[in-house]
């Protein structure tokens, strides 16, 4: 009958089957979602593996290497080196964070606070170091400083040689971002009346904001602040860029840029990937433990100074500085690489680079390696990552392991990319019938992995349990539960981690280097950028500018093509 | 002395599409114990604002003590503010809340302890010292909010819904305490309430405020024995609203001509024959008897709902010209009535109000947002 009949209702029939389907594969989903079997086994699978893909790894990798660490005791030149490198990553890393906080908050108090609409723009102006890969900053920053194209011109002679202090100039640029961007959010979700009822007990405004609103603040202050370090500290490609390196010898040697030339597989590698590891864990986790027992100084006043320092006109200059070091310190240096990028499509490099000719076949090649990588990495990391994220907000594994979990995932995002690349491959090298490509993927799951499970974990953490409650009386099975409140929900803050996953990857070079050997032929987009600059073989600026450039524009597209995929703002609820 | 006078003040928001205070010119005096009365988004708390210098005026003039503020900022106005939510310091203990005032105008140890220990004693939370705000109770953050107010010896003090956020019982205590403290340290003090039951409890004076103006200021008594337009009526206290003309006018009284041929006798003669006008009786005012009654205004109908409320019954009365009116009788004076059953209410002469049929319509006059 119905064999009859089926062809006269042909498209019905169809349509009904892809819906009986869709309903049957839910059903089939809700059911297997209240199986305990099946929850236990997502649950131990994310974190199965995680520690066996992002955590194990890198250990195992730096105690396989363990017995080879002595020999960098007897060349007392090199140790000294090593020494020197892992002191100027730590030194740098504290100072730029410590001018990121100096420069950053009057900024934020000035975005926050202020009436003008043009705050607005400015809140936008400040995102763009951090949309920018790192490796076009650095090379933007070369351009401005260092060479003949930048300020240079003007003085005839190079007013900051690659070295010291164009790193802290470099470092600077990426973190401050971070500070501002953290603290605008803090201030503008700040409940005011603290410090009105500050200034109504006497305090002029500088006094309230430094005894209630700062103090208040603190949490975001200290999260911002190791998240700029954790940066200055990880930092690579951009950093191999500025440092001034001369065969093999750089201006400037930190602990990356130490690794980098060394070789990643030499004994001072492992010594300097297991301090910088170890130093930066040891350093998250004092200020863990001992950062909410911190007490920002609140007894002491100085009632006379700080009432100067609140004047109209001392804020206002202040904020005056605050906006030139944005300008002049931040943002021109950062987008002087247009110039050339422009002029190249001018003069003729913007043809050749469109007909794949000379070194443009293999920049295409990087280019699409790094996105699909990208891209790869990214849907790993938020299938994988998404039951993690359920487990730390939830606290489903009980409330000790999962703060415990909540600590481990944001490992990968404290310790140097580089060292945590390096000391992978020590491990994975042992298995060689592991392509590298594989290696890559790896390495770039491990760097990335706590961006999307923190997205998500806090999204989470703001869905008032009351409303998954509510859903599961009204008979949702743990699938459709997700599926129609936490889904919908989380939308913003799923895409927003992906985006994070997605751009890191692209961007990443620290990791990258340390995985693939000199001689491969999987160099991934930055990492070809970091060659040209290196000037290992002959690259013209335009021809830099416009490799650049074709990164900065995809990365924008890709950021716009999500925007308008996830339109409007997550609630809180 | 505090003395506050505010001067044509005006403040917009939103681009100046709200007017949140419209031109009011207001004089608090020494030692005063003043309520700001009105429905939520009425303007009181944006004018209180204004007084202690949390926001600034788009025109008009604040003085204290006689002195021009406007450009004084909050911290040199002296005065002590109350916050609806306390605004405690989270990451201070009770006393380094307390203390905060002195120690910001670095007043030095010795002094800022003295006080510390007066106010804490005062509100008898001394022994609390060393809690942290969010491990007291709702009543005890009000008292170190008012400790911490005036610890910087403010002799003015601002409450912006002091007791808002506190359960009935404790809300009816502590405000007697907090007027008791006024007085005794001799204190002006402006209390932004809606609350009208506590506003005529504690208050000297009282400015009753809607939508950005104020509509009548006067004593608690004034206000209710004599209020000036019918929102007063309506919002302090409570009162029913008659329609009517005014039928004849009198050397003592005029006689007003209600829905259906009903006619009453009020005292008030300033309005003009034939008149539109509404009657307003307060539920109180009124008086009831079973049956038809020739009384005084007497107006008769049937009792319609019966409410018990504990130290009031409140019946609910269609009148014969279909008009419902709400009388209150108290529960253990005088009998009940029965639902459906025939009444006469009535009531004074010299006690009801009458007042100019507003332009807009009496719904729109009595809506409180």
């Amino acid at each position: 009958m119905k064999g009859l009949i089926g062809p006269l209702y042909g498209c019905q029939a169809d349509l009904g089957r892809i819906n009986l389907s869709r309903v049957g594969l839910l059903k089939f989903l809700d059911r297997i979602s209240s199986k305990p079997a099946i929850r236990y086994l997502t649950y131990s699978g994310s974190v199965v593996f995680f520690f066996a893909l992002i955590l194990i790894p890198p250990i195992l990798g730096i105690l396989l290497k363990w017995n080879q660490v002595g020999r960098i005791f007897e060349d007392l030149g090199l140790q000294s080196r090593a020494l020197a490198a892992i002191y100027a990553s730590f030194g740098i890393a504290l100072f730029v964070s410590l001018i990121d906080v100096v420069a950053g908050l009057p900024l934020a108090w000035f975005i926050a606070r202020g009436k003008s609409r043009w705050l607005n723009t400015l809140d936008t102006l400040v995102d763009i170091p951090f949309i920018l890969p790192t490796v076009a900053l650095g090379y933007s920053l070369l351009l401005f400083w260092s060479q003949q194209e930048g300020v240079s011109s003007f003085f005839g002679t190079s007013l900051v040689s690659p070295g010291w202090l164009l790193v802290i100039l470099l470092h600077f640029v990426f973190s401050f971002p971070i500070i501002v961007r953290v603290m605008v959010g803090a201030l503008l979700d700040y409940q005011i009346v603290y410090e009105e009822a500050s200034r109504t007990l006497g305090a002029p405004p500088l006094t309230a904001d430094r005894t209630v609103t700062l103090s208040i603040l603190k949490p975001s202050l200290m999260s911002s602040f190791i998240l700029a370090f954790a940066r200055s500290l990880s930092e690579t490609g951009a950093t191999v860029m500025v440092a001034g390196i001369v065969e093999n010898r750089a201006a400037f040697e930190n602990g990356p840029i130490f690794i980098y030339l060394v070789g990643k597989n030499s004994a001072e590698a492992v010594f300097v990937s297991f301090a910088l590891i170890s130093v930066a864990s040891l350093i998250f986790a004092v200020i863990t433990i001992l950062g909410p027992r911190l007490k920002l100084p609140t007894k002491k006043v100085w009632p006379v100074l700080e009432r100067r320092l609140s004047s109209n006109s001392f804020a206002m200059s202040r904020n005056a500085v605050a906006i030139i070091v944005l300008f002049f310190i931040v943002l021109l240096p950062s987008l002087f690489v247009a110039l050339p990028a422009i002029y190249a499509v001018t003069n003729g490099t913007f043809a050749q680079a469109l007909s794949s000719a000379g070194i443009w076949q293999g920049y295409w090649q990087s280019l699409i390696l790094s996105y699909f990588v990208g891209a790869g990495v990214t849907l790993i990391n938020a299938f994988l990552g998404l039951p993690m994220a359920v487990l730390i907000a939830r606290k489903r594994a009980g409330a000790l392991p999962s703060t415990i979990l909540d600590v481990l995932v944001n490992i990968p995002l404290i310790v140097p990319s580089i060292a945590l690349g390096a000391s992978m491959s020590f491990f994975w090298s042992n298995f060689g019938f592991i392509p590298e490509i594989a290696l890559l993927v790896f390495a770039h799951i491990a760097i990335t992995y706590p961006y999307f499970v923190r997205a998500m974990a806090s999204a989470i953490e703001r869905i008032s349990m009351d409303l998954e409650e509510a859903s599961r009386i009204l008979g949702a099975k743990p699938f459709t539960l997700f599926r129609t409140i936490i889904l919908p929900l989380t939308k913003y803050s799923l895409f927003a981690g992906a985006l994070m996953v997605f751009t890191r990857s692209v961007d990443e070079t620290g990791a990258t280097l340390a995985v693939i050997s000199t001689t491969s032929t999987l160099k991934t987009a930055p990492v070809l950028l970091v060659d040209w600059v290196k000037g290992t073989i002959k690259v013209t600026a335009s021809e830099i500018g416009l490799g650049i450039g074709f990164l900065v524009i995809l990365s924008f597209v890709v950021l716009l093509v999500l925007r308008i995929a996830v339109r409007g703002k997550e609630r809180r609820y | 002395m505090p003395e506050v006078k505010v001067e044509n003040l005006t403040k917009k928001f939103g681009k100046g599409k709200i007017v949140a205070v419209d031109n009011v010119s207001l004089q608090i005096k020494d030692k005063e114990y003043f309520a700001l009365l009105g429905p939520s988004g009425c303007g009181k708390t944006t004018l209180l604002r204004l007084i202690a210098g949390l926001i600034h005026p788009d025109e008009g003039k604040i003085y204290i003590d006689g002195k021009l503020v406007n450009d004084v900022p909050p911290e040199d106005r002296g005065i002590g503010f109350v916050f609806q939510t306390y605004a405690l310091f989270p990451h201070m203990d009770v006393w380094d809340n307390v203390t905060y005032g002195p120690r910001v105008r670095a007043w030095g140890t010795q002094q800022s302890n003295k006080i510390g220990r007066e106010m804490l004693e005062m509100v008898r939370l001394y022994e609390r010292s060393k809690a942290f705000p969010q491990e007291l109770s709702g009543g005890m953050m009000q008292r170190v909010a008012v400790a911490r107010a005036l610890s910087a010896g403010a002799k003015l003090l601002l409450l912006d819904e002091p007791l808002g956020a506190l359960d009935a019982k404790i809300r009816s205590e502590l405000r007697y305490e907090i007027r008791r403290l006024v007085k005794d340290l001799e204190l002006t003090a402006i209390h932004v309430t809606h609350d009208q039951g506590e506003a005529m409890a504690i208050s000297d004076r009282i400015a009753v405020m809607r939508k950005g103006r104020i509509l009548q200021v006067g004593t608690p008594q004034e206000l209710y024995m004599n209020p000036q337009e019918i929102f007063v009526a309506n919002f302090v206290g409570e009162s029913n609203f008659l329609e009517g003309y005014i039928e004849s006018i009198s050397d003592e009284s005029a006689v007003l001509e209600l829905r259906g041929k009903l006619h009453v006798k009020v005292l008030d003669k300033n309005k003009s024959l034939g008149e539109r006008v509404v009657l307003a009786v307060r539920p109180e005012a009124f008086d009831v008897e079973k049956g038809r009654k020739k009384v005084e205004n007497a107006m008769s109908g049937r009792i319609e709902r019966f409410r018990f409320e504990g130290t009031n019954i409140r019946y609910e009365v269609r009148l014969e010209n279909e008009d419902l009116v709400v009388v209150t009788r108290p529960t253990l004076a005088g009998e009940w009535f029965d639902v459906s059953e025939k009444v006469t209410v009535s009531f004074p002469s010299d006690k009801s109000f009458v007042f100019t049929y507003p332009s807009k319509g009496l719904r729109e006059e009595l809506m409180t947002e």
